[in-house]
């Protein structure tokens, strides 16, 4: 189904053809977010191909369809939302944490309700009169009722929705106040939604909180072993970061906080006290890693887990930071499961190879995903980020190939067009982008929340990602798209 | 019954905005007009005299002891003060914390759509200092008050604020249709005083209203809870008052757009009377008081 790209290795008269629908000012601004993976330069051997020639992490247009979020929901959806063992108040009116409520699929384990509040909904429900009189009183309330209806919750976070931040209430004040009443850690997170020009401040943002408020503490009293890592940057969607801990663990690791995905507080904690961090989204949880690098001596460094290829190369990297133990079981590892990717690749690869896909999703999918594509013989046609900044474009180039399409904050029309005019076999995106692409007669899968399925970190993961792909891309509903009686015709 | 006035007292904070609006609206209510005040100041001072009371409850406050404002009636939050003159003040949160000016918006918005402005000739809106957000704008926006009267004095502060107002008004000026009424200078027997009010007022391209002059009965009134009016009705100062109503009630759609000036043309004017000196004279000054003591 897929068209060969008449541009060749170039899509500058493609992006020209899709920006002409603009207005002039419009079409000149949303030119330096759309490009083609490059050449590199000679010498260059960390990526294959140049990517971060696009302009990032700047304000969308107005009036554009942009497929971004806001600072609270890269606070709350994103990075605290994981934790269990917290109660997250969702502080002012209703609508923020109600419409965001339980949207990103972060599994744990635990009895909701009793420890453990994913899937709660917390708000302080503010009314005309907290904006006027402001809401602290209300949110002392709150919390004091948190504590009594939930005892075994082991800390609170209050996530600032926009009226907080414009009528001024003194929330650090709330939470050192009620921390010494009720004896919990409480942690005020300003992130407004107007904050920014994504969620990707609101990333930032929680992690500052992270470490202002947990990880300046008291310390913990974890003794840790040296072979104590920490899986940051996991959201345990669809049960990610357990498919990923199977592993670690396998190897010989033991790993002590799992961020946030599953999180409970204490792990948070203890994090510092492990020998390294591995970082799967970059993105959204670098800061406190660079802030653990020079704060608690804890290096850090990116893994993948997507696909068996990096998967491998990541077992192995990561083992080559300890001892020769480890490296060994890194291999056995890797052995142990090459049985299960040959009889995923025999049964996939027949089916999948040579598809094409197009990418636009948010953190470091679009760019980690790739070769989990590569390894079942498909190409990646376009991809694209929500809120990434330049050096995530420059981390795209380790995995994308010269000539693939290049959009940031990309927009709707953009890329419907850009989807028409490619026809790929299937894109990976989002619920908003996903009816659309259907319609035009193409197979979909959402890439943030699995679409419902996953895992898909790991050898575990890659068995689901694979059927999840042929699922799409060979559904037989594809063959009755057309009408019947133009078919005859 | 005419067509219903709306006007609002702005200016600097301390100038005596809420004391000359309340004895020119008893002066008024003399000349038989049924008169509204909306105090916009969380404050809430600005029908005391008026009132003879000390505070009165606001739709704020009532709103939120009653849980929102939809609990709330009109008999709640409006007193009937001398002479029938009808008294609500928006209110707003003690000071650093919430939103005051949103405040302001609830209590305007709920006082109109309850009936407060049927049945009346004046709406007077008295505002606190400074426009320092939208909420403390809304009576000049939205087809509110027609005329602003600004309250100043012969002091610097009191010409830069005024002319800060007449800023707003300019934004609104030409969407609203607010317009500057004229301004109202309040005595502090500074030097040239009258002088320098009737200068801002030709740069500004509106009336010098009234120049009400000091007098310490005010304070007398003041400390008995009630305007001058109704306290001394035959002094002089009461007089002034009764005047000052007067060209209020007569400039009705007399109102102008204002011309603000630039920081450096106040600046300018303020040299121009001398009260200010220029930075070449400050430095000749120093020099030769130096060279005295040398």
């Amino acid at each position: 189904m897929a068209k060969d790209l008449e541009d060749g290795a170039d899509h500058t008269s493609l992006i020209e053809e899709v920006l002409a629908a603009y207005p002039k000012k419009a079409q000149k601004r949303r030119a330096k977010h759309l490009s083609t993976a490059g050449p590199v330069e000679d010498g260059e051997t960390e990526i294959v191909s140049k990517c971060d020639t696009v302009k990032s992490n700047v304000k969308s247009v107005p009036g554009v369809m942009t497929i971004r979020g806001c600072a609270y929901a890269g606070s709350k959806g994103v990075v605290w939302g994981p934790v269990k063992d917290m109660v997250h108040i969702s502080h002012g009116p209703v609508g923020c944490g109600h419409y965001s409520w339980s949207q990103r699929r972060n599994y744990y384990t635990g009895t909701t309700g009793v420890d453990s509040f994913v899937t709660f909904q917390f708000t302080t429900d503010f009314q005309e009169k907290d904006i006027v009189f402001g809401g602290d009183k209300k949110l002392e309330k709150t919390i004091d009722e948190i504590n009594e209806l939930f005892p075994l919750s082991k800390a609170i976070s209050v996530q600032s929705e926009c009226p907080i931040g414009l009528i001024g209430d003194d929330i650090e004040a709330v939470a050192k106040k009620k921390k010494k009443d009720i004896g919990k850690t409480i942690v005020p997170v300003r992130c407004e939604g107007f904050r920014g020009v994504s969620q990707s401040l609101g990333h930032h943002i929680a992690n500052d909180c992270i470490r202002d408020w947990v990880l300046d503490g008291e310390g913990s009293e974890y003794e840790a072993t040296d072979y104590d890592v920490n899986i940051i940057g996991d959201y345990n969607i669809g049960g990610d970061a357990w498919s990923s801990r199977i592993l670690l663990e396998e190897i010989g690791l033991n790993v002590v906080g799992s961020w946030s995905g599953d999180a409970t507080l204490a792990e948070m904690e203890n994090a510092p006290k492990a020998k390294l961090n591995l970082i799967h989204c970059y993105r959204s949880m670098n800061y406190i890693c660079r802030h653990m690098e020079e704060n608690h001596g804890v290096p850090w460094m990116e893994y993948n887990f997507f696909g068996p290829s990096q998967i491998a190369a990541s077992l192995r990297a990561i083992a080559a930071k300890f001892d020769k133990t480890i490296q060994d079981k890194a291999e056995e590892v890797i052995a142990k499961y090459q049985p299960l990717v040959d009889e995923v690749l025999a049964k996939y690869k027949p089916r999948l190879e040579g598809k094409k896909v197009m990418l636009y999703v948010g953190g470091l999918r679009p760019r980690h995903v790739v070769t989990a594509y590569h390894d079942l013989g498909m190409e990646i046609a376009g991809t694209g980020y929500e809120f990434a900044h330049g050096d995530d474009y420059k981390r795209t180039g380790e995995y994308v190939k010269e000539g693939t399409l290049i959009y940031d904050d990309v927009t709707g029309y953009e890329l419907e067009k850009f989807i028409e005019k490619i026809r790929p076999d299937l894109v990976g995106s989002g619920i908003k982008e996903k009816y659309p692409t259907q319609k035009m007669g193409i197979p979909f899968r959402q890439m943030h929340s699995w679409d419902y399925s996953g895992p898909y970190h790991g050898y575990d993961g890659f068995a689901i990602f694979a059927r999840d792909m042929d699922l799409a891309i060979n559904n037989p509903v594809w063959g009755l798209f057309d009408a019947p009686w133009k078919k005859s015709a | 019954m005419s067509a219903l006035r709306q006007i609002a007292f702005y200016g600097k904070g301390g100038i005596g905005k809420s004391t000359t609006s309340q004895n020119t609206l008893a002066a008024l209510v003399e000349m038989d007009q049924k008169i509204l005040i909306v105090g916009c100041d969380p404050k809430a001072d600005s029908t005391r005299l008026i009132l003879n009371t000390k505070m009165q409850e606001t739709v704020i406050h009532m709103a939120a002891e009653l849980g929102s404002v939809e609990d709330l009636e009109l008999e709640d939050v409006m007193k009937i003060g001398y002479k029938g003159i009808k008294c609500t003040e928006a209110g707003g949160p003690e000071p650093g914390v919430g939103c005051a000016g949103r405040g302001v918006i609830t209590a305007i918005n709920f006082l109109e759509e309850n009936g407060a402005y049927d049945d009346v000739d004046y709406v007077s809106y008295d505002v606190l200092g400074d426009v320092v957000c939208g909420g403390f704008a809304m009576p000049i926006r939205e087809n509110k008050a027609q005329e602003i009267y600004i309250v100043m004095s012969g002091e610097m502060m009191a010409l830069y604020a005024a002319n800060n107002i007449a800023k707003g008004i300019l934004k609104y000026a030409n969407s609203g249709g607010v317009r500057l009424g004229g301004l109202i200078c309040n005595e502090r027997k500074t030097d040239q005083e009258l002088e320098l009010a009737e200068a801002l007022s030709a740069k500004l391209g509106c009336k010098m209203i009234h120049f009400v002059p000091r007098d310490n009965i005010v304070q007398h009134a003041e400390l008995r809870r009630e305007t001058v009016i109704q306290y001394a009705p035959e002094s002089q100062q009461a007089e002034e008052y009764r005047q000052l109503a007067r060209k209020i009630h007569e400039n009705s759609g007399k109102g102008v757009i204002p011309t603000p000036i630039t920081m450096d043309e106040l600046e300018q004017m303020l040299l121009d009377f001398g009260i200010m000196q220029s930075e070449e004279d400050r430095l000749a000054e120093i020099a030769k008081s130096e060279a005295k003591s040398a």
